[in-house]
């Protein structure tokens, strides 16, 4: 691509494509924003005619649920986290750094829950999770969010693993390092930013589910989504844009993370397609 | 040998999860879809679920919108994709990258309400389309929501995906060698055969793999459509949801029919994908 002669297509041409490009990803925000801080706006006028903070009022509102929910939702985010790079680092290890027999298989299993969506098996464990008193409860709920959340962790600090040739570690057991010392000396540090977005993402993951919530959580649960599906299916644009606002924050804040700890080059995906749902 | 025991041990915790929570789940839902329930004395296994949704002319309506939904989301998305990271293509890609991951992350709840706010009848669109006077009151514009052809679950799929589609096709357009194109523009083809014979084979499989991941997820996906579709028909998942919270047990079975039918569809894509997958990894 260094080359720009041998481009055909001109530079001019390229930054107009990405404006074009920027401004309908911006799309879809600005009637968010706007809407957020909304006091008066009626059709056809093209911008409100009156600004109110309602909107933000209703987020920090003490008996409003809005914080009870945000709050849930990052408890069991965090926690979600953490046990699926407890659990994804290992195996991301083995798939990324090692070759085995039945790889692809393997590979193949940890695949399935991002392609074969997780209310099919969700629907499937509710009556045992009842059984167990899972249901309605934060555990519950924690445990259903590692079904999409452990498979990208997993994949993901695979490709990590990949990246390494494994020759420092050799050479620190070569100099009378334990196994377990070269891991946490030597491969550990290097694989950190990894580690740091596979967590990132599936915080993420698990702040946007609403289906599994909802179906294991029985409405005891209650996190960000559900106000916003409600607000959503109702009939007040400011509290509903205020809420979305609320809800994609993390989004914006983790990708800006991201992009400073992992500086991604060109073509660098993060995730999978819409997995953040 | 160690190796083979650290492998296993290393798996062991991820495999745990997914084939507990995942594949345990997924079997429990294909028993209940034969009206394995023991929980209210159903014990006795039959095809009768089954027999119903196949019968049923609501179930076809569903599957027939859904295979539409994700068929259309995913062909847009994926020509869209490809234009975007043809032109984008000499920008250097960094300031694309970071452009393109912000849809990637945004949930698809938040995606859906700004979309509804932009094609709704009182949303920025119809207010654009008042101010140039082509109509005069909300119900005048085109309802693109809860409408027959899911113009809004389609707009919000496309607003997502093209960015996911996108970055692999940029990702792969690095393996394009410039020279190749150069050449066949010196020996005289257009802009249009240098894209058909030059720069397509190469991105081609990369392209089919992403648009799998695409068709998949749609075909599975439940807030988008539940949020944006209309009530009657409604896309597979949310008619295995409705069915779902029936009162009366004695639908489950049928919900789980349908979730049977969502998991062999999309694990046949998965397969197809990780084949596709396989073979690029070979290639490179």
């Amino acid at each position: 691509m260094g080359k720009k002669g041998n481009n055909p297509w001109p530079a001019v041409a390229s930054t107009v494509a990405t404006a074009v490009v920027a401004a309908l990803v911006a799309l879809p925000f600005l009637p968010l924003v706007l809407w957020a801080f909304a006091g008066e706006w009626r059709f056809p006028d093209l911008l409100p005619t009156e600004w109110s903070l309602r909107g933000m009022e209703h987020l920090f509102e003490p008996g409003g649920g809005v914080l009870g929910a945000a709050f849930s939702g990052l408890l069991i985010g965090a926690a979600t986290a953490v046990a699926s790079v407890a659990v994804g680092l290992p195996a991301g290890m083995a798939i990324g750094g090692y070759e085995w027999r039945f790889k692809g298989g393997v590979i193949f299993f940890i695949l399935l829950p991002i392609l074969v969506p997780p209310l099919a098996s969700t629907m499937g464990v509710h009556v045992t999770f009842i059984r167990l008193g899972l249901a309605d409860t934060l555990a519950g709920v924690f445990l259903v969010h590692l079904v999409p959340t452990v498979p990208y962790t997993a994949l993901l600090l695979a490709g990590v693993f990949a990246e390494r040739t494994g020759e420092l570690e050799e050479a620190a057991r070569t100099l009378g390092a334990s196994p377990w010392q070269a891991f946490l000396r030597v491969t550990l540090p290097a694989v950190l930013p990894g580690v740091a977005v596979a967590g990132l993402f599936a915080f993420l993951i698990s702040w946007g589910q609403y289906v599994l919530t909802v179906l294991i959580g029985g409405g005891t649960v209650v996190t960000l989504p559900m106000l916003l599906f409600s607000a959503a299916s109702g009939n007040d644009p400011v509290v509903t844009s205020a809420l979305a606002l609320a809800f994609a924050l993390p989004a914006v804040l983790a990708l800006v993370l991201a992009l400073r700890v992992l500086k991604p080059g060109r073509g660098t995906s993060l995730v999978g397609p819409g997995k953040v749902s | 040998m160690g190796g083979r025991l650290k492998i296993a041990l290393l798996l062991a915790p991820a495999l745990a999860v997914i084939g507990v929570l995942f594949a345990g789940g997924l079997v429990a839902a294909f028993a209940q879809s034969l009206g394995y329930l023991p929980a209210i004395g159903m014990t006795e296994l039959s095809l009768v679920a089954y027999r119903e949704i196949l019968s049923d002319e609501g179930f076809f309506d569903s599957l027939v919108l859904t295979l539409y939904v994700s068929g259309v989301s995913t062909g847009v998305s994926t020509v869209l994709a490809v234009l975007a990271a043809l032109a984008l293509r000499a920008s250097g890609g960094r300031v694309s990258a970071v452009v393109f991951q912000l849809p990637i992350t945004i949930p698809h709840l938040v995606a859906a309400v700004g979309i509804a706010l932009v094609v709704g009848q009182t949303g920025l669109g119809a207010r654009l389309a008042a101010l140039l006077g082509l109509v005069g009151e909300p119900g005048d514009f085109p309802a693109l929501l809860y409408d027959k052809y899911s113009v809004g679950i389609i707009l919000t799929y496309v607003w997502k995906e093209v960015p996911f589609i996108a970055l692999v096709v940029l990702a792969s357009l690095r393996g394009v060698a410039s020279e190749l194109e150069d050449v066949a523009r010196t020996l005289g083809a257009g802009a249009w055969q240098r894209f058909w014979y030059v720069v397509f084979p190469v991105i081609s499989p990369s392209v089919v793999a992403a648009s799998l991941l695409v068709f998949a997820f749609t075909f599975g996906a439940f807030e988008v459509p539940y949020l944006l579709g209309k009530s009657y028909p409604t896309i597979l998942p949310v008619m295995a949801y409705n069915e779902y919270r029936e009162i009366d047990l004695a639908a489950r079975p049928t919900a789980m029919a349908i979730n049977v039918l969502i998991a062999l569809v999309t694990g046949t894509v998965a397969a197809l994908y990780l084949r596709l997958a396989r073979d690029l990894g070979r290639r490179g």
